[in-house]
């Protein structure tokens, strides 16, 4: 299962350049790499979104197979009818070869207004790749917030003000809902290091049955980084365990990446400038309290479904 | 070898499905049109079609599974009622532009609110401009050969455009009657196998379907689709003669009840026009020269035909089983359009009738008629069967 | 040198008869669209110092990155990369440099490889 890029350098991605995504966005680093270990032929079906978007300014198209976009909150019931109709023709020998299906879609495709497609494609046991590229909100249309935006988070429709400090909710964990469908394979990563995507997608997608990936991925203009900052805010993601690296193989939680100290969650925090108000007054101790409270019972609780322990 | 059976109008929908043996069936239940999918899953679990049948959690899903379907390649048919195609509104003219011919039952039911489980005409005329082909069926034997003859227009290379095959909530979908039904062999050959243009499962010639098409080509894009419509109105009538030619029975586009020589004619759709047909027959025989126009495909509205079927009529009376509230009744506006531009001044009486599944009686018929003889006509809206 | 997109199949058409139908792009077209104009820094590759060691071609959201198809860095396709700096902040060995867009001259795209 090990990817060594070299091996990937002479293939060409299934996204070409020549896309409008903004400079050091994360969804296209995710596409490039989560599709880069695939070796059949692949269909991408994508949920309205900033890769939609930018990917199919008409008449040009940046994806070198085939792909298709009906709408916003349906991308998993989209993959499920090219499915159907592959697997119809292909027993009907109208198609002879092998070919894969892979759905993205953002968070507020997936976590939000896509969860019901979604939910039923997976329960259906379609055989296909569902990528969420969560970017933690809204980016699309200017950063509101989405049930996948962090507590204490500035987004436009849930904006830091004198009297609220951002985002008030815990997101859902979309994951591990995703692996209450008890599909064969579930797993959450980031752009962390550089070759952990690939391995996830690639088994993903060739695991028979309805699979789900979790992506964390940086939105530069909406989370206020720098946009050379791309993989180092996803290290901190991960190693602050904001974002635990994990798969779920047939039931079974397993840690994929075990940070090797305790990283406080300033440390994923303070570099973004979304969450800058919350280290501007002392009221906002309380928040961030708040928040690495959250980050340390969800780890605990990752840490028991996966039978393991943590010494950091 | 054709056969003839007691059936309903959604089984002898679900019959053709049988026959036609599409590739993918995408469908979520719901009232009238429910027997639709029940019946087509019991043909699928009995090895009777080989289709795959994929049940949805929702008729949003339903309706992008049989578009993605479609675009891949496959041949596809769903069906939905009322609500349901409400729900699907937001996908219909992607079916639309994307050009996949879907065949669909849509077995009409009033929109809610208040609830309502029976028939008008509402569900589907709310889905007028969704850039499908209308067609409205009289009865269960209709249904059953629309479906097949829906087939083989949708997937005209000059048309490649979905179809609504519409009939009447209960009193079509769950009344029993006589059909003959085609041989399957008949109907597997009448309708061939889809030769898909640009099948999104060709990875050989990769496409895109769904840009985002700013104000540089969007116009351009729709304009097709006005010429794939425009198509329709001289392909049809050549699909439906090669379907008598298989049937021996001959569906146009707009139906002529002794129409030719009237002077007062009701126009109106589906299962209600048996009453009225009935009552001309009465007025015949009375010496009054009375016609109906039944109009079967309402898009693209046949404007030019329907201005020249209503002939020489001194009076018209034209029925919809759904309201444009605040407007002109849908069949009424085409109409009243058709004549005006066809130079025709017949005075015309727009009414409403059967909302949420009210009957129609012959004696609503009558009166009309009277009315439009005597010369009775409003510039009001008038309601068919209202307690007033 | 690769193809700069499929551009003949979809020319910009003149008459809506002429535009594919449903809308429809064909596969790989947009390699034809130059990205390299939104840059105001330009990564500047040093094959000296450079290890081949693909983390900025990995990284690359526009797969700007050049190699000899072989795993060995070429350089940079100044045609579509918009100088996010992700490869030069990545490189471990210094080999990429981020300098201002108006240190070069012509139209701000600068040569293939260079």
């Amino acid at each position: 299962m090990a990817i060594r890029i070299k091996d990937y350098t002479q293939k060409e991605s299934p996204l070409t350049n020549g896309h409008r995504m903004c400079p050091g966005c994360g969804a296209p680093t995710a596409v490039h790499q989560g599709l880069m270990g695939i070796e059949s032929p692949v269909v991408v079906v994508n949920a309205t979104g900033c890769l939609e978007v930018s990917t199919t300014v008409y008449p040009f198209s940046s994806w070198r197979v085939p792909w298709i976009h009906t709408a916003f909150e349906n991308a998993g019931a989209g993959v499920s009818g090219v499915e159907a109709a592959y697997v119809a023709l292909k027993k009907r020998g109208k198609i002879d070869r092998d070919i894969k299906f892979v759905a993205f879609g953002g968070d507020g495709g997936t976590y939000d207004i896509g969860l019901q497609s979604l939910s039923g494609a997976l329960e259906r046991g379609h055989d296909f790749t569902y990528i969420c590229y969560n970017n933690g909100g809204y980016m699309n249309t200017g950063a509101q917030r989405s049930s996948a935006t962090p507590r204490g988070a500035n987004a436009t429709t849930s904006p830091a003000g004198s009297v609220l400090p951002g985002k008030l909710q815990k997101p859902k964990d979309l994951t591990a809902i995703a692996a209450a469908h008890h599909v064969p394979y579930v797993a959450q990563t980031t752009l962390f290091n550089a070759t952990d995507v690939a391995e996830k997608v690639k088994r993903a997608v060739e695991t028979p049955g309805p699979a789900f990936v979790n992506i964390l991925v940086p939105c530069v203009l909406f989370w206020g980084i720098d946009p050379s900052l791309q993989q180092d805010i996803c290290r901190l993601a991960a190693d602050t365990r904001f974002w635990p690296v994990y798969e779920v193989v047939d039931g079974a939680w397993k840690l994929t990446y075990k940070p090797k100290k305790r990283v406080p969650i300033e440390e994923f925090l303070k570099p973004q400038g979304r969450f800058r108000h919350l280290f501007r007054d002392e009221n906002s101790r309380a928040l961030l309290a708040q928040i690495q409270a959250d980050v340390d019972a969800d780890w605990q609780r990752i840490l028991e479904l996966s039978g393991e322990t943590w010494d950091a | 070898m054709s056969r003839r059976e007691i059936t309903s109008g959604n089984w002898a929908f679900a019959e053709a499905m049988r026959q036609i043996n599409p590739d993918v069936v995408a469908a979520y239940p719901i009232t009238p049109s429910t027997d639709i999918p029940m019946k087509f899953a019991e043909f699928a679990a009995n090895g009777r079609v080989d289709t795959n049948f994929v049940t949805v959690e929702s008729e949003h899903s339903a309706i992008t599974a049989c578009v993605t379907a479609a675009a891949a390649g496959a041949r596809v048919m769903t069906a939905s009622s009322a609500n349901g195609v409400a729900l699907m509104h937001e996908i219909f003219p992607i079916a639309g532009c994307f050009r996949t011919p879907i065949v669909f039952g849509l077995v009409n039911r009033s929109i809610g609110a208040p609830i309502n489980i029976h028939c008008d005409h509402s569900d589907s005329m709310a889905e007028r401009d969704a850039g499908w082909i209308h067609l409205y069926c009289e009865d269960a034997q209709e249904a059953y050969d629309t479906a097949i003859l829906a087939v083989r227009l949708a997937e005209h290379k000059d048309v490649l455009t979905p179809v609504f095959v519409c009939q009447d909530g209960f009193i079509t979908s769950h009344g029993f009657e006589p059909v003959n039904l085609l041989d399957d062999e008949t109907v597997k050959a009448f309708v061939g196998e889809r030769d898909a243009d640009f099948p999104l499962l060709d990875v050989d010639r990769p496409v895109t379907y769904g840009s985002f098409v700013m104000s540089e080509y969007y116009f351009e894009i729709k304009r097709q689709q006005v010429e794939a419509m425009k198509n329709v109105l001289r392909v049809y009538d050549g699909i439906a003669k090669e379907y008598e030619a298989v049937s021996g029975r001959f569906y146009p586009k707009l139906d002529r009840y002794r129409t030719e020589d009237a002077d007062i004619v009701v126009v109106i759709m589906s299962s209600a026009s048996g009453v009225v047909k009935d009552v001309v027959d009465e007025l015949r025989d009375q010496g009054i020269k009375a016609g109906c126009l039944r109009v079967r495909m309402f898009r693209p509205f046949p404007a030019e035909e329907a201005a020249s079927a209503l002939g020489n009529a001194k009076a018209v009376a034209v029925l919809d089983r759904a309201l444009s509230i605040g407007g002109t009744a849908p069949l009424a506006a085409e109409i009243k359009s058709a004549l005006y531009d066809a130079g025709k001044t017949i005075p015309v009486q727009s009414c409403v009738y059967g909302l949420g599944g009210r009957d129609f009686f012959p004696q609503y018929a009558r009166e009309l008629f009277t009315d439009l003889a005597a010369g009775k006509i409003s510039r009001e809206e008038r309601y068919l069967g209202l307690l007033e | 040198m690769k193809n700069r997109g499929n551009s003949a199949e979809m020319a910009r058409p003149k008459r809506w008869q002429d535009v594919p139908m449903g809308g429809i792009a064909f596969g790989a077209s947009a390699e034809a669209v130059e990205t390299g104009q939104w840059r105001s820094m330009r990564p500047v590759w040093n094959g000296e110092k450079c290890i081949s060691c693909l983390l900025c071609w990995n990284q690359c959201p526009d797969r700007s990155v050049l190699t000899d198809g072989n795993g060995k860095v070429t350089g940079i396709d100044t045609f579509y990369c918009k100088g996010c700096g992700i490869c030069a902040h990545l490189c471990p060995k210094q080999a990429i440099e981020m300098r201002p867009e108006s240190e070069f001259t012509g139209s701000g795209t600068g040569e293939r490889g260079k």
